[in-house]
């Protein structure tokens, strides 16, 4: 089964975020890049699809030139080969599932997992276009991938509100990875060093063909409102009587 | 500005109260730019979900029967949706930002090839143009967005828009033939978790329980309080990867987005993710018993001590309140 996987750089979830001072984006001097932790869980399970069946598992990403760190990342987890469509930061979820589609069809993939969201813009939209870019069927929200005895059909279980469900998918097939899917490897150190040798296929995304306008612009960032709170209580006694008469809740 | 269109959600025929959010935030735009709001409902069988959106203040509920709609399927939806949006002209399309909205929407916009904002919670006018916010990093910055191109989809968060008024005048119904192709896919099975309660998304109370808790046998004392409350319950990440909890009761932002009117946060220390699902509760009460711990900061009502001992206390001062 040849499975491609895609990947986004993000800045460090662990990292408290912080709005430049004009509102004109999220300051990221000094904050490192990571692979974004649904699309680790894809890698994952590309890598287990692949020690069942066989196969290939190939990561894509588009982004500036420095997004081969990440991308080095994946092949250390264990992925074959890496694409790399450059371009710059600005694009949109309807250009990244185009560009994406066009490396689809190139390699002839028969399965394209990716996480369900990026943790920095939270869209949770190119999965979804991309199967209909491409006419593919799509499960979305992944938490258990099943294969038919022919490989031919997939049955997806989905996390949704109220439960599970589980739809079942003909490939090639577009999946998106929730939390509970697995739980990503760590690189070890001989799946680093060979990752310096694999092969990053670098394709500038100008000779893909792809109209790359942003339609939905991010204009400009500012901080939630503020809670204020801190209001403390001594005991159940008070919290009960505040509730009560103060909040007015019970 | 043309018509807008808001997609009903429902479960197996069941209206599902969220839609009343997403009339708000559609008639919110109506206000803005113009143009009236219509419903559509898709499914088999679903007359009495119709009947419930004709009561929310629409203009007019189309709906779209057939047994390939008995069971939801992205494929088939969007697919649907896309047909009704280019037969009669629609400006904008809204749905909720839950599981069926998150999944369907970015569908449709690669159908359409048409701007889709997620998650929205607000939406401006800036001269002429149209201003949309959005939560983005966990929540922790809120973007001003701007679209291109027709039709403009929009997720909402159903906690940011107050809900329509149910039950009013009722609109018109009027049928409409609509293809389905599923397109490779099949509905297989649903595990419904099955509850007494009311849903996370529409309860007036929730009792949320997080690392503190310490084994799932100790829920049994969350459930307690719950039921005096008539409470939903919720439970951090944390929570849930130690499996004392099912994952659809998670509250974050990788989970449910919550704003009760009381939100009880019990042993749960405050990670960001966890807060940008429930720092919209109008109430909020914290039990821990580390004082340094983040919750405390957005709590209104912060207690520093044991939940086992602050709990049970909780729940004799209840009966007391009830027999009273």
């Amino acid at each position: 089964m040849k499975i491609l996987v895609a990947i986004k750089p993000v800045p460090n979830p662990d990292e408290k975020v912080k709005i430049k001072g004009d509102g004109s984006g999220i300051v990221l001097d000094n904050i490192k890049m990571v692979v974004n932790p649904f699309c680790e869980i894809a890698v994952e399970e590309a890598l287990r699809i692949r020690e069942k069946l066989t196969g290939e598992v190939v990561v894509v990403t588009i982004g500036p030139k420095e997004t081969e760190q990440q991308v080095r990342t994946a092949l250390a987890m264990g992925a074959d080969r890496a694409v790399l469509v450059e371009a710059g930061t600005d694009l949109d979820s309807l250009a990244v599932a185009k560009v994406l589609a066009k490396v689809v069809a190139d390699e002839k993939a028969d399965l394209v997992l990716m996480g369900k969201q990026s943790v920095d813009d939270d869209n949770n939209q190119v999965g979804q276009i991309l199967a209909a870019v491409l006419g593919w069927p799509q499960a979305t929200f992944a938490s258990k991938i099943e294969f038919a005895a022919d490989n031919k059909k997939a049955n997806v279980t989905r996390e949704v509100d109220g439960g599970l469900e589980t739809i079942e998918v003909a490939l090639p097939a577009v999946v998106t990875t929730d939390l509970r899917l697995n739980e990503p490897r760590y690189a070890s150190l001989p799946g680093i060093m060979k990752a310096k040798k694999k092969e990053v296929k670098v394709v500038p995304v100008a000779s893909l063909g792809v109209d790359t306008a942003p339609r939905v612009k991010v204009l400009s960032y500012a901080p939630p409102k503020q809670r204020a709170g801190g209001g403390r209580v001594a005991d159940v006694a008070e919290l009960m009587s505040k509730l009560k008469s103060e909040a007015k809740v019970l | 500005m043309a018509d807008i269109l808001v997609v009903v959600e429902h479960q197996d025929g069941v209206f599902k109260k969220n839609t009343l959010s997403v009339v708000s935030a559609a008639k919110a735009l109506a206000g803005l730019s113009g143009g009236e709001v219509d419903a559509l409902v898709l499914g088999d069988g679903v007359a009495a979900v119709a009947d419930a959106a004709a009561g929310a203040g629409v203009r007019k509920v189309l709906l779209g029967e057939g047994a390939a709609f008995a069971k939801y399927l992205a494929v088939t939806f969007a697919g649907a949706v896309a047909q009704v949006v280019k037969e009669k002209g629609y400006g904008a399309v809204f749905a909720p930002a839950s599981t069926f909205g998150k999944d369907f929407m970015p569908r449709l916009s690669g159908l359409l090839d048409a701007p889709l904002a997620s998650d929205i919670v607000g939406l401006e006018k800036d001269g002429d143009a149209l201003r949309v916010k959005r939560p983005m990093y966990a929540g922790n910055a809120i973007g001003t967005v701007t679209l291109t191109g027709t039709p403009f989809l929009f997720t909402v968060r159903q906690t940011a828009f107050d809900p329509a008024a149910p039950g009013g005048a009722k609109a018109p119904v009027e049928t409409v033939a609509v293809a389905a192709e599923a397109g490779g896919t099949a509905f297989v099975s649903r595990a419904e978790t099955k509850s007494e309660r009311p849903e996370l998304t529409e309860a007036r109370v929730i009792v949320s329980a997080g690392r503190g808790i310490k084994a799932q046998e100790n829920f049994k004392l969350v459930e307690e309080l719950a039921d005096l409350l008539n409470a939903a319950i919720g439970a951090s990440r944390a929570a849930v990867d130690a499996g004392w909890a099912p994952n659809d009761w998670q509250v974050g932002q990788t989970g449910k987005i919550v704003a009760p009117e009381l939100y009880i946060a019990l042993g749960i220390s405050g990670a960001i993710q966890h807060l940008a699902g429930m720092k919209d509760s109008k109430v909020i009460v914290a039990v821990n018993k580390d004082e340094e711990a983040p919750i405390f900061q957005v709590a209104d009502y912060g207690l520093v001590g044991d939940l086992f001992k602050a709990v049970p206390e909780m729940i004799a001062e209840l009966k007391k309140l009830k027999s009273a």
